[in-house]
């Protein structure tokens, strides 16, 4: 060869990628150890709390024994509500981003606006709950509120992976729908929308597990500090799982007393978030198989 | 005198068996066109010369591949060195996201060249020989995107060629390009020849026919047949070559 | 009936197309309108006047001259521009301790009368009484009272949204706060992001990225909350003995609580960049003969730089935003930081810790909305960064 190269530099450079490999390698186990650390220390201190008492009582001596019943329930309550808004409305506007918006500027308009959405901080969310649903729409501070500003919160992760699941079906199933006679809304219904489905509904699920930890959105519409009795009605306040550990964790009267029920609690916010995730894995997986054995 | 010899190579996607027992020579200054339908192996294969399917995690090799008669696969071969003996340009043109100038440059500086004359001088020369001097000597710092796509496969031969490789593997080089660019590469190769061992994968038997001196017909993994160009198109020994080269493929 | 339901259905859908635009257009109302009222509240407390004698030249009190007044940091007249005379601070307690009862009235009927009687007894006074009481009473001159300047609120110095009687709104020490923790966060976020991002999409083993992938975007989903009380219960202490501080709680905390939290966002959408890479761009590299990290650093990151920025600008925005876990670490103390390791204060914080005990419709509670304009125009400007850097990439290639 009439390179001219110096002939250590081959040296250097396997020497070099050896050395920046080694110390990503480590970066990498570091960080994925960090996190399994903080994982584990949660589900480590909080699986001893974890009885049949602490999941079904409510709590007493104010907050510093007893359950987190409560607490459950409202979240449980905050989540159904706030997909009762979010999938509907997520759907249809996905939809019509996929199959109704005419190209170009407006869908680029509305994508952005949804991004935007998307990016907005939650306490923002729960400054514009406030104004909006608990004193302009006057619902005050109750589960109808909370839900209304969590979905809003769920809703840009329903229209986008509507949109995406929409877009990625082949255009032949579309053409050969319409071709059969059928309507656009027809074939919306009956072609596309099932097979969409099933990616909608794991966004869902997943949009729905952050939805269950956000404690900024329902801090000024819905979270209530304590409540001895179950919400009723959609107008009542409620107890809800992360507002619970940011109260026993930071305020009361006997911090000491209060830690396990913040280990037990954070434990059964962890346990949501992985339920949902292996729902939803569960669900794409579920269909995935219906749709090939079809 | 050999430039490649391949012994009873046998090659494995997982447990799919891609290539089957191929042997065949290919002499120095050549250039050799390897044909047949896709998925009968001819890429893999041609991958093979470089080591480029060690990136493709669950494959196995049999068999032995030699240049310049060093098995390439020998436990104290530097594939490094391998590789930038063994230039090689893509079916679809792949500029890196640098200028012109860069792009060409590229080879030299990865091994370890810092003389900037000498860049300077072998980026001009490589892009000579890739008759892309005259259209980008004003913008050598622009984007090579901002090339056309010709252009751009043009660059990318330029760019192999700037590490004056011993031997050049040519995947589809221009299937992806209209019919003026395509008779550009095609006069490229020519203009190789004699000089530089060029290896071609190509799914046009036209440009096979027009560019090389020896060409292999592949089908299902196995090399059905191999000689001289003229005659493989002519008068091949089998049928089945007969029947691809005239269009009357199952 | 057919064609009627594919109408119906075109304008249903058609109208709910644009919910998220509806949304941000009241999201922007409602919080503005919250935000503007702020500006036409007056310095001093609704309802109530500072009451001088009117010997007294001072014409104009800032909010932060009144806070000292009343806290006794200023105790000349001289250091507001006024006269070489003490200062006496009234407030309308005070009443209750030089008069009697009946001397008030039973419903401090004479209550005025007797507040103007103390100004004009004293030269040096200023007094915090109610407007109705001192309006139409002889030789006690009323402070006029200007509107919260809009240069006080963005240039402020000072938090003390709960001050009487005139509470101060400078939003400095909470825009600093914020931008400390989030430059913390990310000057330790970055290094770790890049470094497991390019191993996970270029050189972990096949297994390994199918392990540490999921775990990574399943800890993306985690609660906030969780990451507070972690910090809380341990990373405060850890903090604490480190340094010897003598309190955890701190800036610092809120780093590497939000570090933690942004490093999901970045690894993900940077490794989702990285793989998006052509792989015949990396095989061209590596047939030239350069190192896989030749390869990863000359071709790799310049293809997916776009990608890269994006997942670190998301990830700041997730700082900047981010409440609870912040709320839970930093010691929200409102005060201009000097250092990293003292309880620190941000935006959000301050939104979630104060909006509880602010009177809706009280200068308070719209100083608060005002914040959450703030908060919502920077990330406004950060989508649109990553916006006009997608776009970008776009046109390139």
């Amino acid at each position: 060869m009439s390179l001219p190269i110096d002939s250590s530099y081959r040296r250097r450079k396997l020497w070099l990628q050896q050395a920046v490999f080694a110390l990503f390698r480590v970066l990498s186990y570091a960080v994925v150890a960090v996190l399994f650390l903080i994982l584990g220390f949660i589900l480590f201190h909080g699986a001893g709390v974890i009885d049949w008492t602490f999941l079904t009582e409510a709590p007493t001596d104010g907050m510093t024994s007893g359950g987190i019943w409560p607490a459950i329930v409202g979240t449980f309550w905050l989540m159904v509500g706030s997909a009762l808004f979010a999938f509907p409305v997520g759907l249809i506007s996905g939809i019509y981003m996929s199959e109704y918006a005419p190209d170009g500027r407006l869908v680029a308009f509305i994508r952005t606006m949804t991004n935007n959405l998307a990016g907005i901080p939650s306490i923002v969310f729960g400054l514009f709950g406030m104004a909006f649903f608990v004193n302009y729409l006057s619902f005050g501070d109750s589960i109808l509120a909370g839900s209304l500003t969590l979905g809003l919160l769920a809703l840009p992760v329903v229209i986008r992976t509507t949109e995406d699941a929409f877009r990625d079906i082949a255009p032949s199933y579309r053409e050969g729908s319409l071709a059969l006679g059928a309507t656009k809304a027809q074939t919306i219904w009956r072609v596309l929308l099932p097979m969409a489905m099933p990616r909608v509904i794991t966004g869902l699920i997943l949009s729905l597990g952050r939805v269950s930890g956000e404690t900024a959105p329902i801090l000024f519409t819905c979270a209530a500090y304590f409540l001895p009795k179950l919400p009723e009605s959609m107008f009542d306040q409620c107890m809800a799982l992360p507002y619970h550990l940011y109260v026993v964790a930071t305020s009361g009267t006997d911090i000491e007393a209060q830690m396990p029920i913040a280990y037990g609690t954070a434990f059964v916010l962890i346990v949501i978030v992985l339920a949902m995730n292996l729902l939803a894995n569960a669900v794409r997986k579920h269909f995935e198989k219906k749709l090939k054995s079809k | 005198m050999n430039k490649i010899e391949a012994k009873n190579v046998d090659f494995y996607y997982g447990s799919f068996h891609a290539l089957k027992h191929i042997s065949l020579d290919i002499p120095q200054n050549e250039v050799v066109a390897f044909i047949g339908p896709s998925g009968c192996g001819k890429s893999t294969f041609l991958r093979l010369f470089n080591r480029m399917n060690d990136l493709i995690p669950g494959t196995r090799l049999t068999g032995q591949i030699s240049i310049d008669g060093t098995d390439i696969y020998g436990r104290s071969v530097d594939v490094d060195l391998l590789r930038r003996d063994v230039g090689m340009v893509f079916q679809r043109p792949n500029p890196f996201p640098k200028s012109i100038f860069e792009n060409v440059a590229y080879g030299l500086r990865v091994n370890g060249v810092k003389d900037r004359a000498f860049i300077a001088q072998r980026v001009e020369e490589a892009l000579k020989g890739a008759a892309l001097w005259d259209e980008v000597k004003d913008k050598l710092k622009e984007s090579a995107y901002a090339l056309s796509g010709g252009q751009q496969q043009r660059l990318c031969i330029a760019r192999a060629m700037a590490v004056e490789p011993s031997v050049l593997l040519m995947d589809e080089p221009a299937s992806a390009l209209d019919p003026i660019s395509t008779a550009k590469i095609e006069e490229l190769i020519c203009d190789l020849s004699g000089r530089t061992t060029v290896v071609i994968v190509t799914h046009s038997m036209q440009q096979a026919a027009r560019v090389s001196n020896k060409t292999a017909f592949f089908y299902l993994g196995e090399m059905v047949e191999y000689g001289e160009t003229k005659k493989i198109f002519t008068n091949p020994d089998q049928e089945a070559t007969q029947n691809y080269i005239t269009g009357r493929f199952g | 009936m057919k064609k009627w339901i594919d109408r119906i259905a075109r304008w249903v859908f058609t109208v709910s197309g644009f919910t998220t635009s509806v949304v941000i257009l009241l999201i922007i109302g409602f919080l503005f309108t919250e935000a503007a009222g702020l500006f036409r509240n007056p310095i001093v407390e609704e309802g109530y006047v500072l009451a001088l004698n009117p010997k007294n030249p001072v014409k104009e009190l800032s909010a932060e001259q009144i806070k000292q007044l009343f806290d006794e940091d200023i105790t000349n007249w001289k250091e507001v521009g006024g006269p070489d005379l003490p200062v006496r601070v009234f407030r309308l307690e005070d009443l209750d301790q030089l008069y009697t009862e009946e001397q008030l009235g039973a419903e401090y009927e004479f209550a005025g009368a007797k507040i103007a009687e103390q100004v004009q007894q004293s030269p040096g006074i200023v007094a915090f009484v109610p407007d109705v009481l001192v309006q139409e009473a002889p030789g006690v001159r009323c402070l006029p009272d200007r509107t919260i300047p809009l240069k006080d609120v963005l240039l402020g110095a000072e938090w003390y949204p709960t001050a009487t009687p005139s509470p101060i709104f400078g939003i400095l020490p909470l825009v600093s706060g914020t931008i400390w923790v989030s430059f913390f966060a990310i000057l330790i976020a970055l290094p770790f992001g890049l470094a497991v991002s390019i191993y996970l999409a270029e050189i972990a083993p096949e297994k390994v990225h199918k392990l540490f992938k999921p775990v990574i975007e399943l800890l993306g989903g985690i609660p906030s909350v969780v990451y507070g009380f972690f910090g809380l219960a341990v990373i405060v202490p850890l903090l604490q003995q480190t340094f010897g501080l003598p309190v955890g709680e701190s800036g610092l905390a809120g780093s590497i609580v939000l570090a933690i939290m942004a490093l999901p966002t970045i690894i993900t959408v940077a490794e989702d960049a990285m793989r998006n890479c052509p792989r015949t761009m990396r095989e061209a590299s590596l047939a030239l003969g350069a190192t896989r990290w030749q390869t990863i650093y000359k071709v790799v990151i310049p293809f997916s730089i776009t990608g890269i920025t994006s997942g670190v600008v998301l990830g700041i925005g997730r700082a900047i935003g981010e409440t609870m876990a912040v709320l839970m670490v930093t010691g929200n103390a409102a005060i201009l930081p000097s250092s990293i390791l003292e309880p620190l204060r941000t935006i959000p914080a301050t939104i979630a810790a104060e909006l509880g005990e602010a009177p809706a419709g009280g200068a308070h509670y719209q100083a608060l909305f005002l914040l959450g304009v703030i908060l919502f125009f920077i990330t406004l400007f950060i989508n649109s960064c990553v916006e006009f850097v997608s776009a970008r990439n776009k046109f390139k290639r």
